[in-house]
């Protein structure tokens, strides 16, 4: 028996990194998925956003799990696409019990030098795009009957200030103040509402040209290595490791998912390596 | 596969409620046990002392699960005997990985009412002893290469609470010791985090609560800190175990100086 056997879940961002690994995580343990995902580059992201081919392959692996899977093509920042997409969903697969809210973006530059754009794009994807997962999800949690759970992505700059990421931090912090909201607001329903707050993630999100210049910047480019970079992002960890992997914020998320975590709500859940007591 | 295969936890307060709870489902997942309990009388409590047939009980119950326990009667004030019992269990069972710092009381006293004993039995036990259990336990996890300790503390050690000073006090005082070790273990590969209970359905949780209700109804304007924001009364035990179980396994390998709350949303409002 799964530890979320029988629920279904609507995942953000699920063509690749954390969002297929919380696909399939939850998969393993018996959830079937709703799945959308850009596929499409946004113009401030610095590096190669998901394709069509990665959540063909998150299919792909789900369904090797004999669970069922409805993914779409649908960017967060359009409320409309990300209701369609659910909708049509819920209605394929019968019910709503989890909502992962992981979709987000990253991009770099100090607070002066940001531009319009840069910032328009951060906060339209990883703040109003939450809401807009989670507003078109709410009925569907009611109609349920069942109680819920909701799990948004944060990071650890959710909770504490980054130089350079300005926007990012912003948008990560307004994650957090939609989360104790939410759970406020959700609690009669028995729908919970949490947070979760990665530290850097072995995903394409950081293991990137542009990435690698952020964090050795100083170093020319052919000495940019994994290993090299590696070393400078493991300086942000209290434990001795350079990043944590898609599984383990995954294994977050599948516990909060879970009826384990039945009373859980409101909790902000850093998965970081103890970056926040640095 | 069990989630905890083949580790070793030590908890201390496993005669019954919480402690027994987490004995059972850590050896559920595969995980040996050792087990210390006080299961002695307690003075200034409203609710009966655990003894030495719960302790027994719990010994049975994990054994009809086929691991294995060591269970000592001692009082974790008395840093000699629980440093005895430690050792004696990892010599047995062989190694540490996981510890779990349950054993606590509770005293409903408003601020007059809370006498000198009450305060030094509070802070003595739920957190004097939960750095004696610490200082007896962090070697046998660095010696292991890494571990998990679990340390209970509770909704009143992150919000203040009426008529539980002293609690409060040793609640929040766990909180500290948390953060500290979590910031000199990591090093070592030894993650260290609090979970912070709601009421539990426990002797202590459910027994005990008597004495407030004469308090509340002289001061009815903090009957709502009490309250949950889910709309249940009480958790069960194995609500705060599916929490230790986590931050026990692997599966919370990177997570380290969390506050975890199974709170029902209480420390929210």
């Amino acid at each position: 028996m799964g530890r979320v056997e029988g629920k279904v879940a609507f995942v953000t961002g699920a063509a690749r990194g954390q969002g297929r690994s919380h696909a399939l995580r939850l998969a393993q343990e018996g959830a079937d998925i709703i799945a959308v995902d850009i596929e499409d580059q946004i113009g401030t992201v610095p590096y190669p956003m998901s394709t069509p081919d990665d959540m063909a392959e998150t299919v792909r692996q789900i369904e090797a799990l004999d669970r069922r899977i409805v993914a779409t093509k649908a960017d967060v920042r359009d409320y409309d696409a990300t209701k369609a997409a659910l909708d049509e969903g819920v209605a394929q697969l019968g019910r709503l019990d989890i909502v992962a809210a992981n979709a987000g973006i990253f991009s770099f530059g100090s607070m002066e030098e940001l531009t319009e754009e840069q910032w328009s794009d951060m906060l339209d994807t990883n703040l109003t795009g939450v809401w807009h997962a989670v507003k078109a999800a709410i009925p569907h949690l009611k109609a349920g009957g069942n109680g819920g759970s909701i799990i948004l992505t944060s990071s650890t700059a959710g909770l504490m200030a980054i130089p350079n990421i300005g926007h990012y931090v912003a948008a990560k912090h307004g994650v957090v103040g939609l989360m104790r909201t939410l759970a406020l607001e959700l609690a009669p329903d028995f729908i919970r509402v949490n947070s979760v707050h990665p530290t850097s993630v072995d995903t394409d999100m950081i293991q990137n040209d542009a990435t690698y210049a952020l964090f050795a910047g100083d170093l020319p480019v052919e000495e940019r290595t994994r290993d090299v970079v590696g070393e400078r992002f493991q300086t942000l960890n209290a434990l001795p490791i350079k990043w944590v992997e898609p599984v383990d914020i995954s294994n977050a998320v599948l516990w909060l998912a879970s009826d384990e975590s039945r009373y859980v709500t409101g909790v902000t859940l850093p998965i970081d390596a103890g970056s926040l007591i640095k | 596969m069990g989630r905890v295969e083949g580790k070793v936890a030590f908890i201390t307060g496993a005669a019954r409620g919480q402690g027994r709870s987490h004995a059972i489902r850590l050896a559920q997942e595969g995980a040996d046990i050792i087990a210390v309990d006080l299961a002695d009388h307690i003075p200034n409590i409203d609710y009966p002392s655990a003894t030495e047939e719960d302790l027994a009980e719990t010994v049975r119950q994990v054994e009809a699960l086929d691991r294995r326990i060591i269970a000592t009667k001692v009082d974790i004030r008395d840093r000699a005997a629980l440093k005895a019992a430690v050792d004696e269990g990892v010599g047995q069972l062989g190694k540490l990985d996981i510890v779990v710092a349950n054993a606590g009381i509770c005293v409903i006293a408003d601020w007059q009412g809370t006498s000198e004993d009450v305060w030094e039995q509070t802070i003595g036990t739920n957190l004097t002893g939960t750095w004696n259990t610490l200082q007896t336990t962090t070697q046998h996890l660095i010696d292991n290469g890494g571990g998990s300790i679990i340390m209970t503390s509770s909704a009143a050690g992150i919000k203040g609470l009426p008529f539980l000073s002293a609690y409060v006090a040793s609640k929040h005082g766990v909180v500290g010791l948390m953060r500290a070790y979590a910031t000199e273990l990591a090093e070592y590969n030894v993650r260290v985090n609090t979970i912070h209970p709601t009421g539990v359905n426990t002797p202590m949780g459910t027994l005990g609560g008597g004495a407030f209700g004469p308090l509340l109804e002289a001061h009815p304007k903090l009957g709502g800190m009490l309250a949950n924001l889910l709309p249940i009364e009480i958790t069960e035990p194995v609500d705060q175990s599916n929490a230790v179980l986590w931050l026990a396994s692997d599966e919370s390998r990177y997570v380290t100086s969390l506050e975890l709350t199974v709170d029902a949303g209480n420390t929210q409002f």
